[in-house]
């Protein structure tokens, strides 16, 4: 039941954030958010070392961190290369 | 002592994702934002570590594979990926978080469901309930609330330690079940959804709505028999063996609804379903908190769901759809797939000029609104339409661009692919701010840009993109457009745009005519 306040507050937590969003910030807050959903490695790490565990769930969970790990390497990454034309443009355009 | 620093490092890691989402909502900030996010993420990992290596012996193997593999693959997309094709990046970024989420739910689920003792010998050995799995509730005990109940490991023969934090203490077992088939439903949904979305977007498959007759019904009836299967599966079920074949049952259902659900979205709805994926995303990342009771996945995951849903319907304010509308699918069923492509040689009225003329034409305007579309990304024409932009503005002309919110293929899109080409921020303009100023305008030259300049949308009432709001462009003193055929637009509905009298065509590939013009514009001058 605390996790599932914890979940609805975080929601509207979430709207609260990010109700404001000019355009220009939509598709780096989208590649920005598809790297903080990559925060599943926390859990996938946690499965890929039931080292007692049947060799099936190891790989299961092996590909969890592996596909966890593209979001978040990838999200953070992609990201940051388009703020940083924003930067870069604004600097040139003043 | 290692268990009280990582809940602090987790708690650390939640504040720093909050803060990190808040900055990313103001371009100021919104680098530094990223970058926080990214922090709280390392010390998130870093203190999941921390705890493995303190309950001992862990396949490292594994985890350092997944962790490589992984981020080649992410660091390579990041780097090589083309601005054009950021949508269906982020389709594929969805689709590997669903992924993701599916994966660790079905990691905990298969040793609990496997017919066999998974703990062979040892002294704290297999409990005998492998073999008589007489309730779900096993699940619980066995795999989850046994494992960190106190904050001690328990540590099975074989040497492997078992780390996974336990759910709050009297949480209902079944409930912890439920909460696993609901991680499966919705990160398979988004996996082949994501996928689908991404081979719509490619080109891979037809961008344009799939649909037969049933559809509805037949999904309505998969999602019934799913979430009643996996309501069985946490309330009911009692033999162990079944509980394999269900599973991989609900699996098999959730990644064919994810197909089913996005077959039937048309092209030009693409960006209401990338960013609706986005929150399934998240969301799926919080279920997954709730099996683990972690509650930085919840907290993250819970506000990736939130950006999800405002950005979606944001989108579909800028369609005039209701999120309803978009999900049955079916855009354009009417007039949208076979009927138009007849339609679009029935034009008639049509006026084509050359690049010359448009070049004479320029000379001596002296405002300008350029209204760029998907159609100027495929063709690289930014630097191309930076340049012209630039002779104007030394020509005394005012210059700016007008950005509907669904310009391009996803939230946003449009802007990133011309800060790429270095036109300044404060010449993109918003549909809103902009809409009143066409009146006065002396040009208006519309690139690659088709459904959103479409006049129908105003005036006729059975036209699918009736309500769309759109840039009225038409108002302009003259409108150019540069296209290379008359091909409807990805709506697939026939632009009423092209056959008014003020409107011009100038087809051709759009950077390679801009060039052209340039040229013709520069011999004029001198």
């Amino acid at each position: 039941m605390i996790a599932l306040t914890v979940f609805v507050l975080a929601i509207f937590l979430g709207f609260e954030l990010i109700a404001k969003v000019p355009p220009t910030l939509h598709t780096p807050l989208m590649s920005g958010a598809n790297a903080i959903s990559g925060v599943t490695l926390v859990g996938a790490l946690s499965c890929a070392y039931f080292a007692s565990w049947p060799m099936l769930a190891n790989i299961l969970g092996a590909l969890a961190v592996a596909t966890a790990t593209v979001n978040v390497v990838g999200g953070f990454m992609v990201t940051d290369r388009m703020l940083g034309m924003f930067a870069g443009k604004k600097k040139g355009g003043k | 002592m290692v268990e009280t620093i990582a809940s602090i490092a987790y708690l650390v890691a939640i504040v720093l994702f909050i803060i990190g989402i808040k900055r990313l909502g103001k371009v100021r900030t919104a680098r530094s934002g990223n970058g926080l996010a990214c922090l709280a993420m390392l010390i998130a990992i870093l203190a999941t570590f921390a705890l493995a290596a303190k309950q001992g012996v862990m396949d490292w193997e594994w985890i350092v594979g997944g962790l490589v593999a992984g981020g080649v693959i992410g660091l390579v997309a990041a780097i090589r990926v083309p601005m054009t094709s950021m949508p269906e990046m982020v389709a594929l970024f969805n689709g590997s978080g669903g992924a993701a989420s599916l994966l660790v739910a079905l990691a905990v689920l298969w040793p609990a469901l496997s017919p066999q003792p998974v703990v062979p010998a040892g002294e704290q050995a297999a409990p005998q309930q492998w073999e008589t799995w007489e309730a779900p509730k096993r699940l619980y005990e066995v795999h989850l609330g046994n494992l960190r109940a106190s904050g001690t490991a328990v540590v099975p023969a074989g040497g492997g330690a078992v780390v996974a934090p336990a759910p709050e203490s009297g949480t209902d077992p079944r409930v912890v079940i439920a909460t696993l088939f609901l991680s499966i439903i919705i990160g398979g949904i988004t996996l082949t959804g994501s996928f689908i979305a991404y081979a719509k977007l490619a080109g891979k498959i037809t961008g344009d709505a799939v649909t037969f007759p049933g559809q509805h019904a037949l999904n309505l009836i998969l999602i019934l028999g799913m979430l009643g299967l996996a309501g069985y599966m946490a309330y009911v079920a009692t033999d162990p063996a079944m509980g394999m074949t269900h599973t991989l049952i609900v699996m098999g259902i959730s990644l064919l609804l994810g197909v089913l659900l996005v077959l039937p979205i048309g092209g030009a709805d693409m960006p209401v379903v990338i960013s609706l994926l986005n929150s399934y995303s998240g969301i799926a990342a919080a279920m997954t908190g709730f099996v683990l009771g972690e509650n930085v996945l919840i907290v993250s995951g819970a506000m990736v769901g939130a950006a999800g849903l405002i950005l979606t319907n944001i989108m579909c304010k800028a369609m005039n759809r209701s999120l309803v509308s978009v999900l049955l699918g079916g855009f354009g069923q009417t007039a949208g797939t076979g009927g138009n492509k007849d339609d679009a040689r029935e034009y008639s009225n049509v006026k084509s000029i050359g690049a010359e003329e448009m070049g004479m034409m320029l000379d001596g305007i002296s405002s300008l609104i350029v209204v760029p579309g998907y159609g100027l990304a495929v063709a690289q024409a930014q630097h191309a339409v930076r340049e012209l932009g630039d002779l104007l503005e030394a020509a005394d002309c005012t210059v700016r661009y007008a950005i509907h919110p669904v310009a391009g293929r996803m939230p946003g899109h449009m802007n990133v692919l011309l800060a790429e080409a270095n036109i300044p921020y404060e010449q993109l303009v918003e549909m809103d701010e902009i809409n009143s100023d066409f009146k006065q305008t002396d040009m208006v030259i519309v690139v690659g840009a088709n459904d959103v300049v479409n006049p129908a949308s105003l005036d006729e009432p059975d036209n699918p993109l009736y309500g769309m709001p759109i840039l009225n462009v038409h108002e302009a003193r003259t409108v150019v457009v540069i296209k290379r055929s008359l091909s409807p637009g990805y709506a697939g509905v026939r632009n009423k745009l092209f056959e008014a009298d003020n409107a011009m065509m100038l087809f051709g590939d759009a950077k390679a005519v801009i060039q052209d013009t340039i040229n013709e514009y520069k011999e004029n001058l001198s």
